[in-house]
C-alpha cells in the first residue's frame, strides 16, 4: 500500500436496539457495514439523507457508542473500549446540536479551558487564559465573551464555543458534525478558513458531516454520500459534484438551494418520490430501490456492491446513468 | 387598503445582565400580510431569534421588550394578558424553534408530545389527534412514523427532531408561521420537501411566514420580501431581486460576497472582517462602520436613516445619501 491513512473505518456496523410493541426488540440498522479511509491532513466530506447514519458514524469513531461490528484503526492502532482514553486527545468531535452539547451554567471561559484542564496543557494560569482568548479569536469570539454563560448567546455563537473547545487540545482528527449550520455565510466563511489553515499548518483530518453541499464541496477532498446506513458513491469532490453517477447522489445535487433568485427559479429538481424506507426495514436488495427512477428487477434482488466506475470513483448502483 | 396581519412597530428588545445591558433589538419595524413570506437574514447574534421571541412573547429572563407595538389585526399583543396569549400561541401563530430540544420535551414520546399539542390547540378528540399526529409525521417524510411515535426525542437523528418540530408547528394549522433556521439539520432534498409543504399551506389557507435562515439559496427561492438585520437593527429591506442584484448596504454586500459558490477552484472564502458589536455598548453611529471599508466620517457620528431605493427597496447607509447627493449635485453642474 502507498499512502499510510490516519483513520481507517472497516465494516463499521452500529444497530440499535428499538423497542417493538410490549415484548421483544428489533435492531435498527442505523450504520451496516461502511468502510472508508482518512489520511493526515485530509478532509472527507459525509453526507446523505437526514437520518442515514452520519452522526451515528461519527460518534462510532470516537466510541461514544460502542461498535456492534467493525474496526476502527487510528495511525496503525485499531481502537478498544480499553485503550479509547489514549485517543482522547488526538480524536475530537464537534457536535451537532449547540445547544445541548455546552453545559449552560458553564461559563465559555471554562467550557473552552476544561479540555486543556484534563489534559493538563499549560504552566501557568496566565498561560491558560491566553490560550483560551487564542481560541475564542480563532473561531471570531473575543475575550469579553469568555466570562458570560452558555445559555447567553445566540444559537451561530454557541456552535463556535464548541469549535474552540474543539480545537483546544491539538488534535489531529476532528468529527465535525454540522459545525457551521447555525452560522451566518460571513461567519461560516471566517471559520471554514480557520478550519482550513489549522489543517495547513498542523496536518489535521477531518471527517466533514453537513447538508450544505456548498460548503462541503469547497472544504472536502474526497466526500462520501450515504444512504440509509450505507455508503453509495464515493471519489474526488470535484467529481462527485460535476458528475453524480449514483441516482441518489443526482437528486441531492439538483436540490441545492442556490443562492441566486434567478438561478433558483430556472432550475430542475430530480424530485424523490415513492415510499421513505427504515433502518428497521431495509428493502431488498438496493436500499435506494423503493424510489429510484432507473430500478430494475435486479436491483430488488441483489445488493449493488461499491465498485469503481472510473478511477477514485466508486458507485453502489446497478444501473448507472450521466 | 388592508391592514396587515402582523405590525412590527418600533420593537425593542434587551437583556440586562452583569456586564450591562445587551441591547439585542433596536427599534425595528416591518410588516407581514396574509399569505405572504418574509425572509430574515443577518448576522449571527444580530436578534433575530429575539425578535421572534418578542412576537411569541416567550422571552426567556432577563430579556424585556422595552419598547415599540406588535399589533396582530390591529390589536397589541404586547398588552395581551397572559390568558390570552396562550390563546394566541399555537393558534393564531406558531414557531418553528431554532433549537429542536426547546420545544421537545426529553422524557416524553413524540406521539405523546404530538398529541397534546393537537388537543390543546383544536378540538380534536384524543383519537383524531392520534390520526393528525402520524399523518403529519408522514408530512414531514419521516421514515416508519408508526414506530416514531413511540419513541423519545433522543433516538432520533437531529433532522427527525427538527421535522417533529416542523410537524408540531404546523399541525395547527395557524396563521403565521415563524420558522426560525427550521431546515438546518434537513439533507437538500427534504428540505425541498418541507419548504413546498410550508408553500403548499401558504396558498392553501394564506397563512403567513417568517422565515429567519442563514440559507441564502432558501431566501432566494421562497421569499416575497427580505429583511437583512445587523446589530438588532434592518439595515437593508427589498425583494428577493433587489437583494442579491443591487445590495445597497455595505454589510449586505459583504454577507453575498462570503458565499461559497458552486465551482471548482476552491479559492479562498472572503468573511467580513473586524469583529460584530458589543451590544451593551453601540456606537452612535453606523454599527457596521468598524468593519466597513467605505466608512466616512459621518458614519462613526450618525445613525443612517432609512432611504428609499426604489419602491421594493430601503437601506439604512450613509453611502446611498451620498450617491443622492452626488447625482443631484452632478445634474445641476
Ligand atoms: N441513541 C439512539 N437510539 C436509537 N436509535 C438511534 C440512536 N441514535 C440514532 N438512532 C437512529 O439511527 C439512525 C441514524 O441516526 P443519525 O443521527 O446517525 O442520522 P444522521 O445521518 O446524523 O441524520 P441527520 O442528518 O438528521 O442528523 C436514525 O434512524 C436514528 O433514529
Ligand atoms: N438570555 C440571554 N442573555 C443575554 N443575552 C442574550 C440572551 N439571549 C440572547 N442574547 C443576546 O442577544 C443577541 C441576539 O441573539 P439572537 O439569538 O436573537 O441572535 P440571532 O440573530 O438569532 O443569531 P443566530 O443566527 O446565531 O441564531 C445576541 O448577541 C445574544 O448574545
Ligand atoms: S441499484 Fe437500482 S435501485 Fe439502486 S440506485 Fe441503482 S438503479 Fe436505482
Ligand atoms: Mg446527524
Ligand atoms: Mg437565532
Amino acid at each position: 500500500m502507498g499512502e499510510k491513512y490516519l483513520l481507517e473505518v472497516k465494516n463499521l456496523k452500529q444497530y440499535f436496539p428499538v423497542r417493538t410493541g410490549w415484548f421483544g426488540t428489533k435492531p435498527l440498522k442505523a450504520v451496516d457495514d461502511m468502510s472508508f479511509a482518512i489520511k493526515p491532513g485530509e478532509t472527507l466530506g459525509l453526507v446523505g439523507e437526514s437520518g442515514c447514519g452520519k452522526t451515528t458514524v461519527g460518534r462510532t469513531i470516537l466510541h461514544l457508542y460502542r461498535p456492534t461490528a467493525g474496526e476502527i484503526i487510528y495511525d496503525g492502532n485499531r481502537i478498544t473500549p480499553q485503550n479509547v482514553h489514549q485517543f482522547r486527545q488526538k480524536m475530537q468531535i464537534v457536535f451537532q446540536d449547540p445547544y445541548s452539547s455546552l453545559n449552560p451554567r458553564m461559563t465559555v471561559s471554562d467550557i473552552v479551558g476544561e479540555p486543556l484542564d484534563i489534559h493538563q496543557l499549560y504552566q501557568s494560569k496566565a498561560e491558560r487564559t491566553e490560550r483560551i482568548t487564542e481560541l475564542l479569536n480563532l473561531v471570531g469570539l473575543n475575550s469579553d465573551h469568555a466570562r458570560r454563560y452558555a445559555h447567553e448567546f445566540s444559537g451561530g455563537q454557541r456552535q463556535r464555543i464548541g469549535i474552540a473547545r474543539a480545537l483546544a487540545v491539538n488534535p489531529r482528527f476532528i468529527v465535525c458534525d454540522e459545525p457551521v449550520s447555525a452560522l451566518d455565510v460571513s461567519i461560516q466563511a471566517q471559520v471554514i478558513n480557520t478550519f482550513e489553515d489549522l489543517q495547513k499548518k498542523l496536518g489535521i483530518a477531518y471527517l466533514f458531516i453537513a447538508h450544505d453541499l456548498l460548503v462541503v464541496q469547497h472544504i472536502s477532498q474526497r466526500i462520501a454520500v450515504m444512504y440509509l446506513g450505507r455508503i453509495v458513491e464515493t471519489g474526488e469532490a470535484d467529481e462527485i459534484i460535476s458528475h453524480p453517477a449514483h441516482p441518489y447522489t443526482q437528486s441531492l445535487i439538483s436540490a441545492i438551494p442556490i443562492p441566486d433568485p434567478n438561478t433558483a427559479r430556472a432550475r430542475k429538481r430530480i424530485p424523490l418520490e415513492g415510499d421513505v424506507p427504515s433502518p428497521l426495514n431495509t428493502p431488498s436488495g438496493c436500499a435506494f430501490r423503493t424510489r429510484c427512477r432507473y430500478a430494475t428487477e435486479r436491483c430488488a434482488q441483489e445488493r449493488p456492491p461499491l465498485a469503481e466506475i472510473a478511477p477514485d470513483h466508486s458507485i453502489a448502483c446497478w444501473n448507472p446513468h450521466d | 387598503m388592508n391592514e396587515p396581519l402582523l405590525q412590527v412597530k418600533n420593537l425593542s428588545t434587551s437583556f440586562k445582565v452583569d456586564s450591562g445591558e445587551v441591547r439585542a433589538v433596536n427599534g425595528i419595524s416591518f410588516n407581514l400580510d396574509k399569505g405572504r413570506v418574509l425572509g430574515i437574514v443577518g448576522e449571527s447574534g444580530s436578534g433575530k431569534s429575539v425578535t421572534a421571541y418578542s412576537i411569541m412573547r416567550i422571552l426567556v429572563e432577563p430579556g424585556r421588550i422595552t419598547g415599540g407595538q406588535i399589533l396582530f389585526n390591529g390589536e397589541d399583543i404586547v398588552q395581551y394578558s397572559k390568558k390570552q396569549m396562550r390563546e394566541f400561541r399555537g393558534k393564531r401563530v406558531s414557531i418553528i424553534f431554532q433549537d429542536p430540544m426547546t420545544s421537545l420535551n426529553p422524557v416524553y414520546t413524540i406521539g405523546n408530545q404530538l398529541r397534546e399539542a393537537i388537543m390543546l390547540h383544536t378540538d380534536r378528540n384524543r383519537a383524531q389527534a392520534d390520526e393528525r399526529a402520524l399523518e403529519m409525521l408522514k408530512l414531514v417524510g419521516v421514515n416508519s412514523p408508526e414506530q416514531r411515535l413511540k419513541q423519545y426525542p433522543f433516538e432520533l437523528s437531529g433532522g427527525m427532531r427538527q421535522r417533529i418540530m416542523i410537524a408540531m408547528a404546523l399541525c395547527c394549522e395557524p396563521d403565521i408561521l415563524i420558522a426560525d433556521e427550521p431546515t438546518t439539520a434537513l439533507d437538500v432534498t427534504i428540505q425541498a420537501q418541507i419548504l413546498e409543504l410550508m408553500q403548499e399551506l401558504q396558498k392553501k389557507l394564506g397563512m403567513a411566514i417568517i422565515m429567519i435562515t442563514h440559507d441564502l439559496g432558501v431566501i432566494a427561492d421562497m421569499c416575497d420580501e427580505i429583511i437583512v438585520m445587523y446589530a438588532g437593527r434592518i439595515c437593508e429591506r427589498g425583494t428577493a431581486d433587489e437583494i442579491f442584484y443591487n445590495p445597497r448596504h455595505e454589510y449586505t454586500k459583504g454577507l453575498l460576497r462570503s458565499i461559497p459558490r458552486l465551482d471548482t477552484n476552491h479559492a479562498r472564502l472572503i468573511p467580513i472582517s473586524g469583529s460584530p458589536v458589543d451590544l451593551t455598548n453601540m456606537p452612535k453611529g453606523c454599527a457596521f462602520a468598524s468593519r466597513c471599508d467605505n466608512c466616512m466620517k459621518i458614519c462613526l457620528n450618525e445613525l443612517p436613516e432609512e432611504l428609499d431605493i426604489n419602491d421594493c427597496h430601503k437601506a439604512s447607509c450613509w453611502m446611498n445619501v451620498k450617491q443622492v447627493y452626488e447625482e443631484a449635485k452632478g445634474g445641476i453642474a
